[in-house]
């Protein structure tokens, strides 16, 4: 089962609660922290890191000897990642997509691929929870490859707690692809319902489930809550605004060591879930 | 022309409260939002007179269902699994290309033996020019779940520089997105400063250190301000020693206060909606950041 922690917004609680589920459950977890340009996950649960390797993407070389200069891999390159000149085309690997175009396309076969850095996949574990990670290097613009190389150790055998990057763009939609169930976590401000609201329109194209928690709400009958009785949206959990919590939390608490009394409310939201997923609700 | 652009590493730390904060001190600028997926700023700033546009970027493919002959060359050579082969032993419709992870390469309309592919711009999001009582704002909403945000960043940006431009105005206030991807780099490449706004936790503390790096990274001047400090004021003093130590200037702390809440549900920039210590002590920043450039 993989059930993906989401938001439109940043700072609302996603890793929070995520690391909060992956404690609270009774079944054996491994999270995944696809937030690949912020990974914090490993601040709160801690990891004892096994493995890493490197995130590559493919990027074109060309050799020289073989070139006849026809200008056909600049034409058909349509992310503006070849300049056809004179002598050889010239390549601007961070603007590469990787289709391999220009590789079908030259009539010399002049063209191979090498393999080019853009980020770290990191493997480990921390008290039974098995944990995989992606950071995005410094200065690297796309986060998808990194995403995609943490998410093929989703699993359906064991519960996946996937953390998601902030947003609704193409970093949000790697992440939340291929997903059972979504949990939104928003706070009731009109920048978190707004945003919201963007992250449940994607969600709706893309026909993937979901639901919301509210965090630091200080009054139950909030807008979120609202917003989810219009909707039909299942609101699984309020957690109240509490200025011990995010003090905790600062310093790398985890949410069940300062409020316990949420262990059995997360079991319950796993439960709900695991009930609409295998109930084949929307 | 100066630019200045609000970021975080770390989404949620007060990005767009500050920026409309700014916003409203500023005499003579021109407020773009940056933050093309989730783009808040317009909810405290209250828009008028919006003109809005299009914004097509890139391309989706798609096959002439009549056209094709099923050869699968189209499936064989996408790199992105795009094109989906359903089984059915007719020929009619038997690939077809999901167009959510159509990169739009164009490699398989390239290669189609029958030429059955055709590729179609993309829609990729509306962008606005707006007019507001603190000065005229750009701002944009991408498509669901759409690509190409770095693009409409640019947009926006050229947008808000051409605007800045007509009208004489010399400042343009940037609210960015968070993280250090794609939309980031379009949004600080060439700027004058970025003001980095972060939290006193150990995940902004973490988030900052990357974001630092990438301002280093492009070559642009960085100064930090720690939003809600009192929630942890030792990771406050760590963060401004480090930011310190890597040639990056501290210039403010904001106090932990429900009245910047309360100033956005009330659809206004907290140092309009309060004269407190939270718009005080912004108000002190926004001096350090007009000193700064």
């Amino acid at each position: 089962m993989k059930i993906a922690l989401a938001s439109g917004k940043g700072g609302t609680g996603k890793t929070t609660m995520a690391v909060a589920l992956a404690r609270a459950a009774r079944s054996p977890v491994r999270l995944l922290d696809c937030d690949v340009e912020g990974p914090n996950c490993h601040l709160f649960i801690k990891p004892v890191l096994e493995r890493s390797e490197i995130v590559t993407v493919s990027v074109p070389v060309v050799d020289k000897n073989l070139c006849k200069p026809c200008g056909k891999c600049a034409e058909i390159c349509r992310f503006n990642a070849i300049a056809s000149i004179k002598l050889a085309p010239l390549f601007f690997p961070e603007l590469c997509h990787a289709c391999g175009g220009c590789i079908q396309v030259c009539p010399e076969n002049a063209i191979g691929e090498i393999q080019r850095d853009v980020g770290l996949l990191e493997c480990g574990s921390s008290d039974g929870l098995e944990f995989i990670q992606g950071r995005l290097m410094i200065g690297e613009a796309m986060a998808t490859p990194v995403i995609k190389a943490v998410k093929r150790y989703q699993s359906d055998e064991l519960l996946t707690l996937i953390d998601c990057p902030p947003g609704t763009a193409c970093p949000f939609a790697a992440a939340v692809r291929g997903c059972d169930y979504v949990l939104l976590v928003t706070e009731p401000t009109p920048f978190g319902l707004h945003d919201l609201k963007l992250a449940v329109a994607t969600l709706r194209r893309m026909g993937i489930a979901a639901g919301v928690i509210v965090n630091r709400c200080v009054d139950r009958d909030n807008m979120i809550a609202a917003y989810c009785r219009e909707e039909n949206i299942p609101l699984h959990l309020q957690v109240p605004e509490q200025r011990r919590i995010a003090e905790a939390s600062s310093r790398g608490r985890m949410l069940l060591e300062v409020a316990p009394e949420f262990g059995s409310k997360l079991r319950e939201v796993l439960q709900m879930v695991t009930e609409r997923i295998s109930g084949g609700q929307r | 022309m100066k630019e200045v652009v609000i970021i975080s590493g770390k989404g949620g730390t007060g990005k767009t409260s500050l920026t409309a904060s700014f916003a409203a001190l500023a005499d003579n600028a021109v407020v773009a939002d940056c933050d093309v997926d989730a783009a808040d700023l317009h909810l405290v700033l209250n828009p008028q007179l919006s003109e809005g546009s299009e914004f097509r970027s890139g391309f989706a493919a798609q096959i002439r269902e009549h056209a094709c002959i099923a050869c699968g060359m189209c499936a064989s050579l996408c790199r992105f699994d795009a094109v989906l082969e359903n089984g059915r032993a007719t020929v009619l419709g038997r690939y077809r290309i999901d167009t959510d992870i159509c990169e739009g390469c164009g490699v398989c309309a390239h290669f189609c033996p029958e030429s059955a592919i055709d590729l179609h711009e993309r829609i990729c999001g509306e962008w606005w020019q707006a007019e507001t009582e603190y000065g005229p704002l750009v701002h944009a909403r991408l498509g669901v779940g759409a690509e190409n945000s770095g693009k409409l960043v640019s947009l926006v940006r050229l947008e808000a520089r051409r605007i800045a431009e007509e009208r004489n105005r010399s400042l343009i206030l940037v609210d960015g997105p968070p993280g250090i991807g794609c939309p980031v780099i379009a949004s600080v490449t060439g700027a004058s400063l970025v003001v980095i706004v972060t939290e006193p936790t150990l995940a902004g503390e973490h988030d900052l250190e990357r974001i630092l790096a990438l301002a280093e990274h492009f070559s642009i001047p960085a100064v930090v301000c720690v939003n809600k400090w009192d929630i942890n004021p030792e990771i406050t003093e760590r963060i401004e020693k480090r930011t310190l130590a890597v040639g990056a200037r501290p210039i403010g702390r904001i106090p932990y206060d429900r009245i910047v809440t309360e100033a956005q549900v009330n659809g206004q920039p907290v140092v309009t909606y309060s004269s407190g210590p939270v718009a005080e002590r912004i108000e002190g920043i926004w001096l350090e950041v007009l000193t700064s450039i």
